[in-house]
Order: C-alpha cells, then sequence, then structure tokens
C-alpha cells in the first residue's frame, strides 16, 4: 500500500494504458471497433447507464402520476405502456446484462491474469447484438405504439392487443443472444485462460460468481428466447400454442416465462454478491471466511434458481401440488442466500474496517437485500402470496432486491473499481455522504410500498384509493430525493474519473490480481504474465500485523 | 496450471455414411412422432413423444455436434445442461398432470 501514501503528482503517468492504445484504429473507430476487454466494458457501461437514466426517469413519470388520485397526469394507456417500456429497460437492457458485460468484461480477465476474454470478437459481436436488440426494442416506440403489457408480455392479452408487442419482443429475443454469447466466452475464459497457478479455489469470488452467472446465461436464456419467438409465431401465423380455445395452455406460457426470468433474477444478484466478497476482504484486510462456501453458494444458487419459477405462478391457475412444491424448493434457495451473508458478516468480524465508499456501499446493501430476502420469503408462502400478489408487496420486495442488492452494489463497484479504470480517484467525502441521501431516498420510496401493497394497493394501476394519498405522497418524496443522490453519484464519479486526483496501482490495498498492475491497465493487462502463489485475499500485513 | 492455449478439437473423423445414416434415423422417428400423434394413447402420447424426442436429441449432440468424441469436461457440460432441463420438465409436469 505504499502508493496511497505519494501525493498525487508524483504518482507516474502510466504509459501505453488502454486509453491512449488505440490499436490500428484513431477517434471514436478505436473505441467501436475495439476488441479490447476494457474498452468493450467501458462502451457497455455508456450504453447501459444511458438506458438505466431513461428508465430512472420514467420511474419518476410513474410516481409523479401517484400524486393525485384519479390518473390526471396520463391516460391509462400511456401509464400501462410507460411501466412497460420502465420494465423492459430496466429488465433486459440494464439489470441482466449489467454487471457482468461492464466490470466483468473489464476485470474478469484481469482478475484471473489473462490478457482478454477467449474470444475477443465475438465479445464486440455480442455489444453489437445488445445494440441492435435495443434498437428494435425501441423500435416498438414508433411502430403500433408502446407494448402495454408489462415487462412479462403474458399471453392471452399479449397475443389480442395490437401495441408493437411483436416487434419489442424480437427486440429482446436479439438481446438475449448477446447474453447467451457473453456466457459462453466468460465460461470458455474462466477455464482456459487462467494465470499459471491459479486453480480453481484460487480464484477471486467475482470471479466464481461470474462463473455460476454465465451457466444460467447459457442455459437459461434460450428458453427465453423460444418463449418469445413463440409469442411471434402466434401472433403472426395465428398458432394457438397459448390459446385455450385452440387446444393451447395460457398457462405454459408463464411457465415457460419464469423458467428463464427467474433464473435471470440470479443473473442479476450472483455478479454483485460476488462483490461484496471482494469488497469486504479489501476493507476489512482479512481472507474471505468460508471461501469454499461462498464459492460453491453460487453454483448452488445458480442450480436452485431453475427450481423455483413457479412461485411467480400461485394464483395463475397451477395444481396445487406444484403450488407446494414450488413453495418448498423456495425456501431451499435462502440457504446458500444465508450461507453467503453469514460468511460475509463473519469476514468483517475482528477485522480492520476501513469504512471507504465501496464499503460503506456493501453496509448498505446488507440491509436492504436482507430486507428484499425476507420479504421474498413471504411472497414464498403459498398463504400470504395469495394476499399479496401482484400488489405493491412485490413492486416493493423486487425493487429491494434487485435495485437496493444489485444496482447498489453496481455502484459500490464502481466506487471500488472506478480507480483502477481510469487511474483517478472521486471524491471520497462527497461519495460518502450522498449514499447515505440514496438511502434515505431509497427506503422513503419503496418501503411505504411494503405496507400499501399489505393494504391491498394493486401494482400496475393508473389510480388508487384515497386512504392511500399520504403513503405516496412520501413514496414519491423518496423518488426525487433518491434520483438527487443518483445525479450527485454520476457527477462525482465522471469528474473523478476525468479531473480527479491521480491515484497508484493500488489505492485501496487490495489483493487480487487486478491490483498488481497499472491503474489504469496497459492494453496487455500485465507487462509479464502473472504467477499465482497465494489464495485471493491473501494480506501479508495482516498476517505480520 | 499452465497457460493454456485453444485447441483445434480432436477425435475421430465421421465418415458421411455414418452422417446419412443417423439423417434417415432423424426423418424416420420424426415420421414415427408424427403418427403416434394422431393415435390416441392416452397419456402414453407424451411419454412416446419425450422418448423419441430424447433419442433424436442424443444422436444430434453426439453425432453431429461430436461430443462423443470430445473431453469428458464438455460431456460433463452437455450432461448438466441436459440434467437441469429434465429438472425443468419434471417440475412443469407437477403442475400439468395435477391440474384440474
Amino acid at each position: 500500500m505504499a502508493d496511497i501514501a505519494l501525493p498525487p503528482q508524483d504518482i507516474p503517468v502510466v504509459e501505453g494504458s488502454y486509453l491512449e492504445n488505440t490499436g490500428k484504429h484513431k477517434g471514436l473507430a478505436a473505441w467501436l471497433l475495439s476488441t479490447d476487454h476494457k474498452r468493450i466494458g467501458i462502451m457497455y457501461m455508456i450504453m447501459l447507464f444511458s438506458f438505466f437514466s431513461v428508465g430512472v426517469v420514467l420511474g419518476i413519470l410513474l410516481r409523479l402520476e401517484m400524486i393525485s388520485p384519479g390518473g390526471k397526469l396520463f391516460p391509462p394507456q400511456v401509464y400501462n405502456a410507460l411501466f412497460t417500456l420502465h420494465g423492459v429497460i430496466m429488465i433486459f437492457l440494464f439489470v441482466i446484462p449489467g454487471i457482468p458485460v461492464t466490470l466483468g468484461n473489464f476485470f474478469l480477465p484481469l482478475q484471473i491474469g489473462a490478457r482478454d476474454v477467449a474470444f475477443p470478437r465475438l465479445n464486440l459481436f455480442s455489444f453489437y447484438l445488445y445494440i441492435i436488440g435495443a434498437a428494435v426494442i425501441l423500435t416498438a416506440l414508433f411502430v403500433n405504439g408502446l407494448p402495454d403489457t408489462g415487462w412479462t408480455f403474458y399471453v392471452p392479452y399479449s397475443l389480442r392487443t395490437t401495441t408493437g408487442v411483436t416487434i419489442a419482443v424480437f427486440g429482446v429475443f436479439i438481446v438475449g443472444f448477446s447474453s447467451i454469447l457473453t456466457g459462453i466466452n466468460f465460461l470458455t475464459t474462466i477455464h482456459r485462460l487462467r494465470a499459471p497457478g491459479m486453480t480453481w479455489f484460487k480464484m477471486p469470488l467475482f470471479v466464481w460468481a461470474l462463473y455460476a452467472t454465465s451457466w444460467v446465461q447459457i442455459i437459461a436464456t434460450p428458453v427465453l428466447a423460444i418463449t418469445l419467438l413463440l409469442i411471434v409465431i402466434s401472433r403472426v401465423f395465428g398458432v394457438g400454442i397459448f390459446n385455450a380455445a385452440a387446444g393451447g395452455d395460457p398457462v405454459l406460457y408463464q411457465h415457460l416465462f419464469w423458467i428463464y426470468s427467474h433464473p435471470a433474477v440470479y443473473i442479476m444478484i450472483l455478479p454483485p454478491m460476488g462483490i461484496v466478497s471482494e469488497i469486504i476482504a479489501t476493507f476489512t484486510r482479512r481472507t474471505i471466511f468460508g471461501y469454499k462456501a461462498i464459492a460453491m453458494s453460487s453454483l448452488a444458487i445458480a442450480f436452485i434458481g431453475y427450481l423455483v419459477w413457479g412461485h411467480h405462478m400461485f394464483v395463475a391457475g397451477m395444481s396445487q401440488q406444484a403450488d407446494m412444491i414450488f413453495s418448498f424448493l423456495t425456501f431451499l434457495v435462502a440457504i446458500p442466500s444465508g450461507i453467503k451473508v453469514f460468511n460475509w458478516v463473519a469476514s468483517m468480524y475482528k477485522g480492520s474496517i476501513d469504512p471507504q465508499p465501496p464499503f460503506l456501499f456493501v453496509m448498505a446493501f446488507m440491509v436492504l437485500f436482507s430486507i428484499g430476502g425476507l420479504s421474498g420469503l413471504v411472497l414464498g408462502s403459498l398463504a400470504t402470496d395469495v394476499h399479496l400478489t401482484a400488489t405493491y408487496f412485490v413492486v416493493a420486495h423486487f425493487h429491494y432486491i434487485i435495485f437496493g442488492g444489485g444496482v447498489f452494489i453496481f455502484f459500490g463497484a464502481l466506487h471500488y473499481w472506478l480507480p483502477k479504470m481510469f487511474g483517478r480517484m472521486y471524491d471520497k467525502k462527497i461519495a460518502s455522504w450522498d449514499l447515505l441521501v440514496m438511502f434515505i431516498g431509497f427506503n422513503l420510496l419503496y418501503f411505504p410500498m411494503f405496507i400499501m401493497g399489505y393494504e391491498g394497493m394493486p401494482r400496475r394501476y393508473f389510480t388508487y384509493l384515497p386512504q392511500f394519498e399520504t403513503m405516496q405522497h412520501i413514496s414519491i418524496v423518496g423518488s426525487w430525493i433518491l434520483v438527487a443522490g443518483l445525479i450527485v453519484m454520476f457527477v462525482n464519479l465522471i469528474h473523478g474519473s476525468i479531473k480527479g486526483p491521480r491515484v497508484g496501482p493500488n489505492p485501496w490495498g487490495g489483493t487480487t490480481l487486478e491490483w498488481k498492475t497499472a491503474s489504469p491497465p496497459t492494453h496487455e493487462n500485465f507487462e509479464e504474465e502473472p504467477v499465482v502463489i497465494h489464495e485471493p485475499y491473501y494480506h501479508e500485513e495482516a498476517l505480520t500485523r | 496450471m499452465e497457460q493454456q492455449t485453444l485447441t483445434e478439437h480432436k477425435g475421430a473423423p465421421t465418415s458421411y455414411g455414418i452422417y446419412v445414416l443417423i439423417w434417415l434415423a432423424l426423418m424416420a422417428l420424426t415420421a414415427i412422432t408424427a403418427v403416434v400423434a394422431g393415435i390416441n394413447l392416452a397419456a402414453f402420447t407424451l411419454v412416446i413423444a419425450l422418448i423419441i424426442a430424447l433419442v433424436k436429441s442424443s444422436l444430434v449432440v453426439n453425432v453431429f455436434m461430436h461430443v462423443k468424441y470430445e473431453d469428458k469436461i464438455f460431456k460433463i457440460f452437455v450432461a448438466i445442461a441436459g440434467g437441469v432441463l429434465s429438472v425443468i420438465f419434471l417440475l412443469t409436469f407437477a403442475d400439468v398432470y395435477f391440474r384440474r
């Protein structure tokens, strides 16, 4: 950690960093045609956060509609279209690709000591498939009007509506292929390109998380692809696969959709869990307690995650026997999740905790993810789910898990790895206080939804009963506070990455391989191929203390 | 672990004759599926269709996709994917079979 003590002006500028090394192309083409995993990661990041911004604006508008009962801001049809677009953008264009394509792309090769991913051109192709898919989805804006089905495209309504479901669904289909190719690329990279000495149990836990995620991407995404294609076939050719009148089964659609979309939740949450392990190990100066248990629990979550999709369908007309089986399996998935949380807490015990912004994000994650997880158990129970299904309670639960859990750690990871990516530091004081603002805003925004949902407020309604007005107002104010916090965070990070004080290779005292190369890394990542001797979280100074 | 390079896949070459035979077998099995679908065998219709699908996919995966000649690790990969698919089938049928 000697470099931490150096004043910024004395830290040498890295020659030949990936930001300068443009290869055979110049200007914008040097980015758009680059097969460097780091540049592709940055390009994904720009696109993802652009879509995230659009999704946030839509979310704010959806909340504003609730400023008074009666839907005075938008007519019902527009409200339906807006929550569909909010869901489609946030789920398919932001959270699912999320951490793997951005930070995974950037840091997977660095963490395993490789020069790049196994298939760099396929990586760039995946990026363009993502862009094409996103463009096709947005085309639905201008052709036949926005879909108004919700992001789940449930039949029979999605077969009947005259809005642009076919185009939007086809766009999601294309984005799915991008996800599959990224999964194949990462899986091959982890199997084949690890540095000498890096055995499976010397891999950082973020790599383990990406490994488990890649499996889910490869096995589950084709199910979504074929399901969405069946909708297109049903709409265009009138095939009655999901039409009961033609001998089809509408519940089968929900089965197929959730066979993908529930494991997709683990595509969203497993990578953040991997990052939590990284951050805790660095800022407690300790090795991770129960390393193997955490690694294996990632695989267990990925596997059990395949078996619980039916809990989205308890009131959809499934058999009671299936309801009971899926409820039981849902409770099983809490076990590996619990293993992770207990091991993280045990890792912090007696550690030299340094509460820097990334660590504070992990603390926020622990609180929000626990609330989200425990409310998930309420929904996984058959009796309570019947009461709470399709209410604001579900909206709150989902946002606590995905936003409070996954996206907050995405932000935490940006604070953790930004100095590595750009060789510069943001304002840490602003980052810490801003996290508090976002934490307050988040809870004001979503916690009232638990209460409203419990009291019977249905989701996706453009209006509400007067009794919910106070809670709705608290939630709306929370959304403003949260957005203010988001704006400050992005300004701080962007300013830091361009103008922030320079930092050395290892500003946090991290132990994994990415901290053993320059900040920002060179085009080839490492001057010499690293040789791994120790386990990933080996803190030498902690052992000699 | 040594840095490994991606290698061309190795394995015994498959003759064109075998490919043609497999293709004919796939066509025949497809025809059987279509015929069986037209006969009322009650619950057995689905079972027979699934068994035929299993045989067909095994032929495609092993011969056309060359998994038969690949390293053990790839066979494990395919087995994991197949195992997950089986469980998904089982759980879906747990709904359809008991539904009233």
